[in-house]
C-alpha cells in the first residue's frame, strides 16, 4: 500500500467522521467547526487527485467565505446555546432509516461498476493553466452570466436583509407571543 | 484509486447530508447539509474528470477538464446561494425570533 492510499483512506475516513459530527453535534457553532474540517479534507481529495486550482478554490471560498458567514449569523443571532427544540425519536429513526435506504440501494446498484481507474498524483488538467484555458475559450458565456448571478443575489440579500420600518412595540410583542403560542400547538 | 471508492466516499458524504436534513429542525443546520451534499456531488465529479482523462487523453489533449470547470461554476451558484439563504434566514428570526423550521408551516395556511 502506497503512500497515496494511505492519504486516501485516511481523508475519506476523517471525512465522513467530521460529516457525521455536522449533523450529531447540538451546539450550532461546533456543527460549523466540523463542517469546516470536512472541507478541508475534501480539500485534501482535491490535491490527491492533483486538482490543486480547485483545492485553493475550495478553501478560499468554502472553508473562508461561506463557513465564515454562517459563523456570522449565528453569532448574531445568538444560537450558540443548545436551546433547538429537537425533533421526536421516531422521526429521527425514520429520517436514519429512510437515508440508510437510500445508501443501501445505491451501494448495492453501483458495486459492480467497471473497475476503472483514476489518475491520482499526476496529469496537469487540474492545473490553472489549463483551466484557465478552457474558462476563457470555451466558457466565456456562462462566466459573464456567472458574474450576474452574482449582482442579481448580492442585491437579493441586500433587499431581503434590509431593516423593515419601525412597528410599536406592543404590536411587536403581540406577534411575538403569538408565534410562541403557535410553537406550542 | 478505483473509481468505486471515490463513488462510496461521495455516496457517504451525500447520504449523510440527506438524514441532516431529515433530522435536524434549526434552518442553519439544514442549509450546511445541503453544502455537505453540494460538496459530496462536487468530490466525484473531480473524481470522474481525473477517470475520463485516464481513459481519453489520447484523443483530446485536455479531456476531462470540462468536469473541473462544472465544480467551478457549482461554488460559485453555491456562494451566491448561500448569501440569498443566510438573509433569508435572518429575517425569518427577526420576524419570529426563532430558526426552527416548524414555523415554516404557517405558510400552508
Amino acid at each position: 500500500m502506497g503512500i497515496t492510499q494511505i492519504l486516501f483512506w485516511i481523508l475519506a475516513i476523517t471525512a465522513i467522521f467530521s460529516a457525521l459530527m455536522v449533523v450529531i453535534s447540538k451546539n450550532p457553532v461546533y456543527s460549523v467547526l466540523w463542517l469546516i474540517v470536512t472541507f478541508f479534507t475534501i480539500s485534501g481529495h482535491y490535491i490527491l487527485l492533483n486538482a490543486q486550482f480547485l483545492a485553493v478554490v475550495n478553501i478560499i471560498v468554502y472553508a473562508g467565505a461561506i463557513m465564515v458567514l454562517f459563523l456570522f449569523v449565528i453569532m448574531l443571532m445568538n444560537l450558540n446555546k443548545e436551546t433547538e427544540p429537537q425533533k421526536s425519536k421516531w422521526l429521527k429513526l425514520a429520517g436514519a432509516v429512510a437515508g440508510g435506504c437510500l445508501l443501501l440501494v445505491l451501494v448495492a446498484g453501483l458495486r459492480h461498476t467497471e473497475k476503472q481507474m483514476t489518475e491520482m498524483v499526476t496529469g496537469d488538467i487540474g492545473l490553472i493553466q489549463n483551466l484557465g484555458k478552457v474558462l476563457f475559450k470555451d466558457y466565456v458565456v456562462p462566466f459573464e452570466i456567472s458574474s450576474i448571478l452574482f449582482l442579481s443575489a448580492m442585491v437579493g440579500a441586500v433587499v431581503l436583509g434590509k431593516k423593515e420600518p419601525r412597528i410599536p412595540v406592543e404590536t411587536e410583542m403581540r406577534k411575538v407571543e403569538e408565534t410562541q403560542q403557535a410553537i406550542n400547538i | 484509486m478505483p473509481i468505486n471508492y471515490y463513488i462510496f466516499l461521495s455516496l457517504t458524504l451525500f447520504v449523510i447530508g440527506i438524514i441532516g436534513v431529515l433530522t435536524r429542525r434549526n434552518a442553519i443546520i439544514i442549509f450546511m447539509c445541503i453544502e455537505l451534499m453540494l460538496n459530496a456531488v462536487n468530490l466525484l465529479l473531480v473524481a470522474f474528470s481525473k477517470m475520463h482523462y485516464v481513459t481519453n487523453v489520447s484523443k483530446v489533449t485536455n479531456a476531462g477538464s470540462d468536469g473541473q470547470l462544472f465544480v467551478f461554476f457549482i461554488m460559485v451558484v453555491a456562494a451566491a446561494e448561500v448569501a440569498v439563504g443566510l438573509s433569508i434566514i435572518v429575517m425569518l428570526f427577526r420576524n419570529t425570533h426563532s430558526v426552527d423550521v416548524n414555523f415554516l408551516n404557517r405558510l400552508k395556511h
